[in-house]
């Protein structure tokens, strides 16, 4: 295993990823109820659960999407962290009633936020890309825009730069001959992979993706995953929340299962999926037949 | 707001200041008013003739002064008086208590009287008492009117201009009309539809307007018109347009004859000759094009430019309204429902001869504009909102978690999106606001309505000027439909071959 071996070179002391006690409510409902999870550098993270377990919502915590009620998310040097007290839930619950009906994410909720709070999460952002479910390619923009837009006005990359690495990314997701198509000339697989050429665009630390394949038809889905697994090689460390058992099961280094906003267990696929040892662990895995 | 209006002196820096010079008297009239009191010349429409032109005209040179004339509603005069858009205002104002209140006014003028106006073959109407059950048409807040409603029983009918009170007698609408004299006589008199009926009513003393507190120009004005009285120019011009009359003989205590042609009503029953060939409705149409052509380049202006305040204001409110914190939020929400729920025309009032009174004294093209904008913005404002609200919500998640912020992806994702959506809508608008422009003629602005009112009330063509007013604002408003479907293909996703 990759992180291993860099654990014997001395090349990394401790985890990439640390998130301890971490609590996200969505007006009185607690959707994660104290999530600890450590992630080594390299690693592919498959995180599965029913419906509604939190799995997604652990995601854009971590991107910051959501910003977290309690706890602490360290990503490399980085570190948000919150302490709950039950005035802030209690706003929080009536900020999301507000929210209701506003097209974007917690703008309120952002508002809020201390400047320091906000220029971290901000700054996570930028070390954290993600992929969602749906296809998020900015339908305004050519393929080689989608990539190049970011770099240009977050990075403040100059043209010819973000163009020649958009063209090197474009080429390891294998599709560097779409360059000047508009995203509604591509096919599902075609999208989601420059959506993670796009991403990899800010030279992210760490890459999720929330159910990546699922809005695929089921023949694109491999042009998806061979993508992921030849970063896995290539030493990104990745979370991937997956109704995909083939995909937990093949491609990833570690399974996390998660069931009603904690984590229940954590171990590689081989033991997940042929040993698994907490009770609701097995009646999950028995409810999909794996 | 304040942002707006800067923004408006920036671009008009000399507009705002209204033009106050010691050597030019500012009159004011409606040209609307029609013969003989104000009115374009049928040779020459672009030139006012009146007999209140030809005072207008002795006064300044009595006064030693040059003229210059203002056009506003009949309505508007006094408060544009007030708001010291001009000095004086000469207009049929007739000389009432209630007026002394609000302005003062010079020696009189001209008097007169109220007239019957009846159809040819109406035989029954003689006098006041033959008006009662009778639908009776006159001047809006004129004596006439207080007349009418004093003595009762009659269903009494105001209108804005005689012309259209003379257009529903003929077209029964009306049996009678009560109007100032010279008004029946030359709008009635000449007509083989209509016909003058009974015996003079009241009596109607006109005299010029100024404010209050100009007691200097009152006096000047007043040197100048009993100077006019005893040279006999005042007798001249009235002459000339065949309205001496009794009262004014009275008034004046001039008992002689006078062998003076009424040269200029003559023309004017000449220009009212009823059987025009095609090649004079041409000629006469082409007379109207100077006319109706730099209306048209108002209307013009006055839309691009409101609608430029328009858009980039209503941007700001629909931004304020989605992503603001909740009070300022509400503000923006406040402002749109308050503009959207009350008439532009109340609006542009508001702003025309409110403001004056704290302080903001707005020109009326800049007053329009600032109207038109700020009644527009907030169906923009709603525009973009729904624009906004149709980008999904996956588009500003994925560029904030590529690390742009709120702004930056509002301005390179979502905005962008959201105007190829809001295209039509916004373009539908502005075709409106272009035909909305024709309520700024309330505010003292000759725009194409105005102009439209005007010609027809001088040639009592509304057909003719109707048809070509309309089709002016078609070819005015179809080069943005064309623009706008050009804008909308340009930034269509689908860029033809999907």
């Amino acid at each position: 295993m990759v992180q291993l071996e860099n654990i014997k070179k001395g090349l990394i002391t401790e985890p990439l990823i640390q998130i301890r006690n971490l609590h996200k409510y969505f007006g009185n409902n607690h959707i994660l109820k104290g999530i600890h999870l450590e992630v080594e550098k390299g690693q592919l993270i498959s995180i599965i659960g029913r419906s509604g377990c939190g799995k997604t919502t652990l995601l854009r915590c971590l991107n910051c999407l959501e910003i977290l009620d309690e706890g602490s998310i360290k990503v490399g040097n980085l570190e948000l962290t919150r302490t709950n007290n039950k005035k802030l839930v209690e706003q929080n619950a009536t900020n999301i009633r507000k929210t209701v009906g506003m097209p974007f994410i917690n703008s309120i909720e952002e508002n809020k936020l201390n400047q320091d709070f906000k220029l971290k999460a901000h700054k996570l952002r930028t070390k954290v890309g993600m992929l969602f479910q749906g296809l998020n390619l900015f339908p305004n923009f050519t393929v080689l825009e989608n990539i190049t837009i970011a770099p240009k006005i977050v990075q403040g990359k100059d043209v010819g730069t973000s163009e020649d690495e958009a063209i090197k990314l474009l080429a390891k997701v294998g599709m560097e001959e779409y360059i000047d198509r508009r995203p509604n000339q591509l096919s599902g697989g075609q999208a989601q992979r420059v959506a993670i050429a796009r991403a990899l665009a800010m030279n992210p630390m760490v890459m999720l993706y929330d159910e990546p394949t699922s809005a695929l038809d089921p023949e694109l889905v491999d042009e998806v995953i061979k993508v992921m697994t030849s970063l896995n090689k290539d030493g990104m460390t990745q979370l991937v929340v997956t109704h995909s058992m083939n995909f937990a099961k093949n491609a990833s280094d570690l399974v996390v299962f998660m069931d009603k906003g904690k984590i229940i267990e954590m171990s590689p696929p081989e033991e997940m999926f042929s040993n698994p040892k907490d009770d609701r662990t097995k009646d999950y895995l028995k409810l999909l037949s794996v | 707001m304040n942002k707006i209006i800067l923004f408006i002196y920036l671009l008009f820096p000399t507009l705002l200041l209204s033009q106050n010079s010691e050597e030019t008297l500012r009159w004011a009239a409606d040209a609307e008013s029609g013969a003989p009191y104000v009115f374009q010349d049928p040779r020459i429409p672009t030139k006012l003739i009146g007999f209140e032109v030809d005072i207008i005209n002795a006064i300044s040179k009595e006064m030693g002064v040059e003229h210059n004339h203002f056009q506003n509603q009949w309505d508007g005069l006094i408060p544009g008086l007030k708001r010291n858009d001009y000095d004086i205002a000469i207009n049929g104002l007739e000389i009432t208590e209630d007026r002394k209140k609000e302005v003062a006014f010079s020696i009189p003028y001209y008097i007169t009287f109220q007239q019957i106006v009846v159809r040819a073959t109406s035989e029954d109407i003689k006098d006041l008492d033959g008006l009662e059950e009778k639908k009776v048409g006159t001047l809006k807040a004129s004596l006439a009117e207080r007349i009418l409603k004093e003595h009762g029983y009659i269903n009494v009918k105001t209108y804005d201009s005689e012309a259209s009170s003379y257009e529903d007698l003929k077209n029964g609408r009306l049996d009678a009309v009560l109007i100032d004299e010279p008004v029946a006589k030359y709008y009635a008199g000449w007509n083989p539809a209509l016909k003058l009926t009974g015996d003079p009513i009241g009596e109607v003393v006109y005299g010029i307007v100024m404010r209050k507190q100009d007691t200097i120009l009152q006096n000047s004005i007043n040197v100048a018109i009993t100077k006019l009285i005893t040279s006999g120019k005042l007798r001249e011009i009235l002459e000339q347009w065949d309205m001496w009359n009794y009262m004014v003989a009275v008034y004046l205590d001039d008992k002689t004859t006078s062998n003076i042609k009424p040269t200029k009503y003559n023309q004017f029953l000449d220009s009212r000759k009823v059987d025009l060939t095609f090649d004079d409705y041409v000629d006469r149409y082409i007379g109207y094009l100077p006319i109706l052509g730099e209306a048209a380049l108002t209307t013009i202006i006055l839309s691009i430019l409101s609608m430029i305040v328009a858009v980039f204001l209503g941007l700001i409110i629909a931004l304020t309204k989605v992503y603001a914190p909740k009070p300022i939020a509400f503000l923006a929400t406040a402002y749109i429902e308050i503009i959207r729920g009350t008439p532009l025309l109340i609006q542009l009032f508001f702003i025309y001869y409110a403001l004056p009174s704290l302080g903001l004294n707005l020109n009326p093209f800049t007053a329009a504009i600032l109207g038109l904008g700020l009644n527009y913005s907030a169906y923009e404002a709603e525009n973009y909102r729904a624009g906004l609200y149709s980008v999904p919500k996956g588009q500003m998640e994925a560029a904030i978690s590529l690390g742009m912020t709120r702004r930056q992806a509002l301005k390179h994702i979502i905005i962008p999106q959201a105007i190829r959506l809001v295209i039509p809508p916004v373009t539908n608008d502005f075709i409106s606001l272009l035909k909305d422009t024709s309520l700024v003629s309330v505010i003292a602005m000759a725009e194409l309505t105005k102009r439209y009112l005007e010609l027809s009330a001088t040639y009592y063509d509304y057909i003719g000027t109707g048809i070509i007013v309309a089709i002016i604002y078609l070819l005015i408003g179809l080069p943005f439909v064309k623009l706008s479907k050009y804008v909308e293909n340009k930034y269509s996703l689908e860029k033809g071959n999907k």
